[in-house]
């Protein structure tokens, strides 16, 4: 649908020179939504805010709307199914700063997952013998701790390249998870029960969060995701964002150009890390359970599908990636056997037909590009061809 | 040149070209320098880069002076480009060194080299395909910029301030160039004369003390090849000292002040343009290169 775009779209000079040089390169760019996030920019800021809160308030209402026909139950209870989707979009976002961002491919990010896992269960499980504290506080301390290990683990690999890291990060996930069945304390396949929640009752002095009870775990984490996007979206559009592509764009070129990239590769690890595990205590909570059967390779390629059918380097998209990876299992229970076979087929064909992605559009990189090239589109008074514009897809909150 | 201070932007030769003094007030550089115009700015001493048995550059020593325009020529594979690799910290010498403000830069890391104001082209395009062409040059900007992860995520006023003079300072650059009307476009969908202009500005965008250009009219026409000419004088007369690698031997010598010849990683003549036409090494250099037109 996108071939229309073609040069009389754009009748001056150099927007047709760029095209002629489009065309000696190969076939123009496809997109499924030509010209969206065009039109998305050209909306005045309040309808954009207004429709962000529109998508904002459908996102909460989901578990009360329980939508016929996108609903997963009788198979699953759409709450819990929610939660869990939910949990697989923030590790799609957090990933996505290190593989969609900075372009390090990590195949052991599950590794960091289970660490934030293991730091609920272990603070807060009675099974567990040590100190137990109250589980929220098991958040932030997650996220330390696997701060902790990603730059532990990013210190020494990040001075190697592409293939070497992959293999080093592959390499790590198992660790974690052998760690986990061979250390005594950390009771392998055992494991530990009745992971807390977060505190509250309901009128029948009922605990809110329980295991059974997707809703509030789904609101939760919601909730955590859109502070997570924008804390995303602000370092996005910043000098941290800029190093980041340029690292991911060309490693050699960015350190020439004045970026210390092996700083900002720890960073991506750290950050990326640290939402992992998050999401990982997130998970845990809501499970109630945690043991040493959940984070094998698998799920590391499992999350990484996600980011990369969301739309590598889009934030939005991850979220859209996780969700879908952890909907479709759950949704089609008749072929969840075969997730790993129709998510394989799934990726071989958008590599093929969108290899951006479901959402490729980009982000903007700059806090106050937005009024510079409005400015220059008034003054050029011309139409940027649809695909050659890199406008600010914008769907992540709080632009600008 | 070397015997009075000389005023750092050369407004008269700027209103001259018909540069757009605002523009060209934003570009200018804004460190001090530490080097008086015309004294050396940039010593290479004694350079020699070996791989493995082929030795690339050998004993090789020159200076750049302070507010000229260096012409580095020499025949396909004299090391011309190794001695920018070596200059900006890419490659490690074998030996010898390389003086900025007569402090050395051997062992610093490359973006620190950079930051203490070496900036460069590469012969090869390589632009940040998937950024505009603003976010290209912001990148460069970036490198004077003092804000991380904290600054960035709570928007602290560093942040803000940056962001806003970069857009203000990144137009700019992008205008003196001669792409600002392109500032919204990605990188690898410029055209490619806008490619090689945009890398100019990037590099400028790091407020360099020394810009080195590595044969930034590579595939341009006659005429395309005129105008990027020009450009490099406005850059110069805007207050920047430019080491410039080029084939064209005739634009070399019109553009230059002195020029630096390499053979087979040697030095084989360091003269102002008029010397180096009638030098018989550098014409005999030239002649054992058939591709190379011979001025
Ligand atoms: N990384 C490297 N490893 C081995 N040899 C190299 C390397 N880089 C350059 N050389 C060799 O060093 C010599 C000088 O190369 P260099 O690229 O500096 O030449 P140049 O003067 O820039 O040539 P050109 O005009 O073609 O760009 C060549 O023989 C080249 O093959
Ligand atoms: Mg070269």
């Amino acid at each position: 649908m996108s071939t229309t775009e073609g040069p009389t779209l754009i009748p001056d000079d150099a927007a047709a020179q760029a095209m002629a040089d489009r065309e000696a390169k190969g076939k123009p760019r496809k997109g499924w939504f030509p010209g969206l996030g065009e039109k998305w920019n050209a909306l005045p800021r309040q309808t954009q805010w207004l429709f962000l809160i529109i998508v904002v308030v459908i996102a909460y209402l989901l578990p009360i709307l329980n939508p016929p026909f996108i609903t997963t139950e009788p198979g699953n209870n759409w709450q819990i199914a929610l939660a869990q989707m939910s949990v697989y979009a923030l590790v799609a976002v957090g990933l996505n700063v290190v593989v969609g961002y900075a372009g390090l491919l990590d195949l052991g990010y599950v590794a960091f997952f289970a660490v934030g896992s293991y730091t609920a269960a272990m603070f807060t499980s009675p099974d567990s013998p040590y100190l137990h504290i109250p589980y929220l506080w098991t958040l932030p301390l997650a996220m330390a701790i696997t701060m902790f290990f990603g730059v532990l683990l990013g210190v020494p690999t990040l001075r190697l390249r592409g293939d070497y890291l992959a293999i080093v990060t592959l390499g790590f996930g198992e660790i974690v998870r052998i760690l986990a069945t061979i250390i005594p304390a950390m009771k392998g396949q055992v494991g530990f029960q009745n992971v807390g929640h977060p505190p509250g009752t309901d009128a029948e002095g009922q605990p809110i969060f329980l295991n059974s009870n997707g809703t509030p775990w789904y609101w939760l984490t919601l909730t955590i995701i859109i502070v997570v996007l924008l804390a995303a979206g602000n370092l996005e559009r910043s000098r941290v964002g800029r190093a980041w592509i340029a690292i991911r764009e060309d490693e050699d070129a960015a350190e020439i150009m004045g970026v210390p990239t092996f700083k900002y590769k720890v960073w991506a690890f750290a950050i990326g890390a640290s939402v992992g595990g998050l999401s990982g205590a997130l998970f845990a909570g809501q499970v109630g359970f945690v043991n040493n059967q959940k984070f094998d390779i698998a799920t590391s390629i499992l999350f990484l599908a996600a980011v990369v059918m969301g739309g590598t380097g889009n934030k939005v998209g991850a979220v859209l990636g996780g969700s879908l990876v952890a909907y479709i299992p759950l949704r089609f229970t008749a072929i969840a056997e075969f997730k790993y076979l129709i998510f394989g087929a799934a990726l071989v064909l958008i590599m093929i037909f969108r290899p951006g992605g479901i959402l490729p559009a980009r982000q903007s990189l700059l806090a106050y590009g937005r009024t510079a090239y409005n400015k220059l589109r008034e003054a050029t008074g011309k139409k940027p061809a649809p695909g050659q514009l890199a406008p600010n897809t914008g769907k992540g909150a709080g632009d600008e | 040149m070397s015997e009075a201070i000389e005023p750092e932007i050369d407004i008269d030769a700027l209103k001259e070209q018909g540069v757009d003094l605002d523009v060209a007030e934003k570009v200018a550089p804004e460190r001090e320098i530490s080097v008086e115009v015309g004294d050396a700015l940039v010593q290479v001493q004694n350079l020699t880069i070996k791989f493995g048995g082929l030795t690339a550059l050998d004993n090789v020593s020159f200076d750049i002076n302070r507010g000229e325009i260096l012409g580095l020529i020499g025949p396909n594979g004299a090391g011309k480009t190794t001695c920018f690799n070596a200059m900006t910290g890419v490659y490690k010498p074998t030996s010898g060194k390389v003086l900025l403000e007569g402090k050395p830069l051997n062992g610093l890391a490359q973006h620190k080299i950079t930051r203490r104001g070496l900036a460069r082209t590469f012969q090869n395009i390589r632009l940040f395909g998937e950024m505009t062409a603003l976010e290209n040059v912001v990148v460069g900007l970036d490198a004077r910029h003092k804000t991380s992860v904290g600054g960035a995520l709570f928007r602290l006023p560093t942040h803000t301030r940056e962001e806003k003079t970069a857009v203000e300072r990144g137009m700019a650059l992008l205008e003196f160039v001669g792409i600002a009307d392109h500032a919204h476009f990605l990188s690898r969908h410029l055209p490619y004369g806008y490619q090689r202009r945009l890398e100019i500005a990037r590099a400028l965008a790091t407020d360099p003390k020394v810009l080195c250009l590595d044969e930034p009219a590579a595939g341009f026409n006659p005429a395309e090849k005129e105008e990027l000419m020009a450009l490099i004088r406005t850059i110069r007369n805007d207050g920047y000292t430019v080491l410039l690698i080029e084939h064209d031997m005739k634009l070399v010598m019109g553009v230059t002040d002195r020029i630096v010849v390499l053979e087979f990683g040697k030095k084989i003549a360091d003269a102002v343009p008029k010397v180096i036409r009638d030098d018989p090494k550098v014409i005999s250099a030239y002649l054992g290169e058939p591709e190379d037109d011979v001025a």
